[in-house]
């Protein structure tokens, strides 16, 4: 199902550059970015910070069985992943050789097509590799 | 001057053996490889098309020296398989290594020689002092029509360089070109696949091209042969920059290091960008390159190429920590129906 | 404070509904609610219906209105509740609350789902607006791949196994079989579960609730109303909601579900029921994982504990703390909007001694859980057996 374009265009700095929130005030980060501190709430100063592209796999998922969009690269990768910072991000695990995905597996962030339906405009993200 | 101070090079993790695509059309994988020259290629995977390669060779090129995208104030991609026909993959770049808002950008078509004519404009724009840096680009996921000798060696690709007034790594000190109105190679705008002259791809076009470019060099810069140490020509397969050589008198050591078509097929306009990396992953200070790239419509650009002097440590400092000779060599081999799937020529009925 | 009660029930069969639509389905659960609590259509006071992806399935927002209209109850107030999968235990609270405070006397709490309609692609897109749109769905989550991350996670601190979550799933067949409500009425077994497609993994084919149509409804009034019409009833002691981010990423933990023990907790200390004094519960069993993170985040037993009480057979029917005797989710289907308020059904059936196969011998008290998404909503209700005073 085809996002709408602007959604996506306001996604670029996250999709593309992994670029979240720091909290002045209580000096945590956080991705996706945030409106509101969800310690500090209206006492939180936000401004943009990029997150670190390096990780490493707290939990991952083959999926075998996925949406119509995603099908053409069934099966593929899922996973958490704990940033350097420590913050977590969802994320596709691609481009690794067999049993290379695992929890604690080291991962690096690379810049990828997500999304290209025939009439619409291509949707570009993040994904993960095994670091080798 | 203008200089190279950064290079990254981006190529999938998949690749496909001649021998796979021969058992699928009947051809004798032999033959294609002795006459050829390539052995496998890279293949792209869903996920991945020009833009994305360029991103992540454009990442290497300004991670490694710590550049600061900001500081980037052209982009020039060279592709003919860009993601659009219309929106231009250099946007997207700048995008997504952080370059935007204040810059110029522009994709570039010339065949296999975009990358290069990218060179050439980035030049223009520092020497005539209106910008201090570029991110140029070559890049592609080419396409070939199935049951054509062309799917032996189209592969994927990209090569970025940053280019400034600095040159940390090497200083490119000329460049000549030659050009001509030659239909060796081409592709109407809403086919999908490329058409091509057969045998006439070779003297008239290629050959012509390569050699009468690279002779201009030498001619205004009245240096000689021996001086270079190494030559890097455009690649669509493992023979031609050999041919090229021998006509032009060069020893083929020279010419090897810069030709990487045999193990990840011809990336087209990423070529020239990932035989010159191949080179400057192993090229000492003081060095000397002469590149020779070539486009199909037709054209040749030659760039004169210096390694800057400098303490040998500090130059592999700004060289990528994984050289281009190890992504070659972390690869996962598909078969023709994951290929074939892949590079999208298996259509879908709206 | 009012004490609030439920008095009558009814639903839909669950399962391939072809020839029923969304309509029909809320009409037909309705109706039966109404019949079986001996009420009049004109005592409803309001309506509640939870309903999550009616949208995305059918086209059809605005459900709040579509039912009042269906059952002919124009002009009384009608609202839709949405929670994603807690939609029918949020309506169930909203009803809850309106009487508890006074505003309304007798109100009917449903919900339904039609979701056979649309192929399975599409009712996993609209089942992905549970989760979070832009970062989990964008990228390529399914809920079966958000809840294999978690499976995964709880085997590896707990050493829980794919097999033990398999027991659950035939536990729960085993007790679907006996309902002639549910979707499946047959029994599976260990090797069947282990043996079935991978959906994601660890989680296969058999881990997962399935697609379900159904509707589903309770009549809630006063404990004075009910006693007035000495119509048999079972009192709500607790009625608890919670919540959490959307996403299960900035969850603190992957390996418990905050929301389904802070809402558990209130619950506990709103009836005075502890833990050890339930005497079954219906939980939320959307795949296999789920119901183990219940048993341990509802307090009924330690955290990585849940998975051996399985295998020892202590949640069947017979054991110690029977979960899920209606067959559960993955046995009695999943008509998402639904699922909150068959759970109550099944706790006022069992309570009254109407669960005829299923029954649990002298059930006292009961807890429903119902969770939205990966645990971003959490609502838990206490039920009890009314005391008879002498």
């Amino acid at each position: 199902m085809q996002e709408a374009i602007p959604l996506n265009w306001r996604k670029y700095p996250e999709r593309y550059r992994l670029e979240g929130t720091h909290c002045e005030e209580c000096g945590q980060d956080f991705y996706p970015k945030k409106n509101i501190c969800p310690n500090c709430r209206r006492k939180g100063k936000l401004e943009d910070k990029q997150m670190p592209r390096e990780g490493k796999i707290i939990s991952y998922s083959k999926v075998k069985a996925s949406h119509k969009d995603f099908k053409d690269e069934t099966p593929y990768y899922v996973a958490l992943i704990e940033l350097k910072n420590g913050v977590t991000i969802f994320s596709q695990v691609v481009d690794s050789l067999d049993n290379e995905v695992e929890i604690g597996a080291e991962v690096e962030k690379v810049f990828r097509k997500l999304n290209d339906k025939k009439y619409g405009v291509i949707a570009y993200s993040h994904k993960f590799r095994v670091k080798k | 001057m203008t200089g190279i101070s950064a290079y990254g090079t981006s190529i999938p993790l998949r690749r496909i053996k001649v021998e796979e695509i021969a058992k699928q059309w009947g051809d004798n994988p032999e033959n294609i490889k002795n006459g050829l020259r390539v052995k496998e290629k890279t293949v792209r995977n869903h996920d991945e098309d020009s833009a994305t390669l360029a991103v992540e060779a454009s990442r290497e090129a300004i991670k490694t020296n710590q550049i600061n995208a900001k500081q980037i104030e052209a982009v020039y991609v060279g592709s003919e398989s860009p993601p659009y026909a219309v929106k231009p993959t250099a946007g997207i770049v700048a995008e997504a290594v952080g370059a935007t808002p204040n810059l110029t950008g522009a994709d570039l078509e010339f065949a296999c020689k975009a990358g290069t004519a990218g060179i050439q404009a980035a030049i223009g724009m520092i020497k005539s002092n209106e910008i201090d840096k570029a991110l140029v680009i070559g890049t592609d996921t080419s396409q070939s029509s199935p049951n054509n000798a062309l799917e032996y060696s189209a592969g994927c690709g990209a090569g970025a360089l940053v280019l400034d007034k600095q040159g940390e790594i090497a200083e490119i000190k000329k460049t000549t070109s030659y050009t001509t109105d030659t239909p060796d190679f081409w592709r109407k705008a809403h086919k999908e696949f490329p058409d091509h002259g057969g045998r006439f791809t070779g003297k008239p076009a290629y050959f012509k091209h390569v050699i009468n470019s690279t002779k201009n060099l030498l001619e205004q810069t009245g240096k000689d042969k021996e001086e270079f140490d190494y030559f890097i020509f455009h690649q669509p397969n493992g023979k031609f920059p050999l041919k090229a050589a021998k006509k032009l008198e060069i020893p083929k050591e020279k010419v090897e290091p810069g030709l990487v078509t045999p193990k990840i097929g011809n990336t087209y306009s990423a070529a020239t960008f990932l035989g010159l990396s191949n080179v400057l992953d192993r090229a000492k200070p003081g060095q000397e390159i002469l590149l020779t790239s070539y486009g199909s419509g037709a054209g040749s650009d030659s760039f004169w190429i210096k390694m800057k002097q400098q303490p040998e440590n500090k130059l592999e400092k700004k060289k990528p920590e994984k050289t281009l000779e190890d992504k070659i060599n972390r690869k996962k081999y598909v078969d023709y129906g994951t290929y074939a799937s892949y590079m999208n020529k298996l259509k879908e009925v709206y | 404070m009012r004490d609030v009660v439920i008095i009558g029930t009814g639903q839909t069969k669950f399962g391939e509904k072809w020839e029923k639509s969304l309509k029909a389905l809320m009409a037909e659960a309705g109706v039966k609610a109404v019949k079986n609590s001996k009420i009049k259509g004109e005592e409803i006071d309001a309506l509640y219906t939870g309903c999550m992806a009616s949208g995305r399935l059918v086209g059809q927002e605005h459900i709040g209105a579509l039912v009042a209209d269906q059952v002919g109850l124009n002009p009384i107030p009608s609202t839709r509740v949405e929670a994603a999968c807690a939609s029918g235990g949020t309506a169930l609270r909203t009803a809850y609350l309106s009487i508890k405070s006074g505003e309304h006397d007798l109100v009917v709490a449903g919900g339904g789902e039609k979701m056979v309609d649309v192929p399975t692609e599409r009712v996993n897109y609209a089942l992905g607006g549970a989760g979070d749109q832009e970062t989990e769905i964008f990228n390529g989550a399914t809920f079966a791949a958000l809840y294999a991350l978690m499976a995964r996670k709880h085997m590896e601190k707990y050493g829980t196994t794919e097999k033990q979550l398999a027991e659950v799933s035939v536990k729960n067949h085993e007790n679907g079989a006996k309902n002639p409500y549910a979707q499946y009425q047959r029994e599976i077994s260990v090797e069947s579960v282990m043996n079935s497609p991978e959906i994601a993994s660890p989680l296969k084919l058999f881990d997962c609730s399935p697609i379900t149509d159904g509707a589903a409804s309770v009549v809630l009034t006063t404990k004075e109303k009910a006693e007035e019409k000495g119509k048999d009833y079972i009192e709500i002691k607790a009625s608890a909601q919670a919540s959490d981010t959307l996403n299960l990423a900035n969850r603190k933990s992957i390996t418990e579900i905050k929301a389904t023990q802070q809402a558990s907790r209130k619950a506990y200390e709103q009836s005075g029921i502890k833990p050890e004094q339930v005497d079954f519960a219906e939980v939320h069993d959307c795949f296999t994982i789920a119901e183990i993170l219940a048993m341990e985040d509802l307090g009924f037993y330690e955290k990585g504990e849940a998975a051996k009480a399985v295998e020892q057979g202590k949640t069947k029917l017979e054991g110690e703390l029977p979960i899920n005797p209606s067959g559960g989710l993955k046995a009695k289907g999943h008509p998402v909007g639904a699922t909150g308020i068959a759970q109550a059904i099944e706790a006022y059936k069992q309570l009254t001694g109407k669960a005829k196969e299923r029954q649990i011998e002298n059930p006292k008290t009961a807890l429903t859980h119902n969770i939205g998404g990966t645990g971003a909503t959490a609502v838990v209700h206490m039920f009890q057996k009314p005391s008879k005073e002498e």
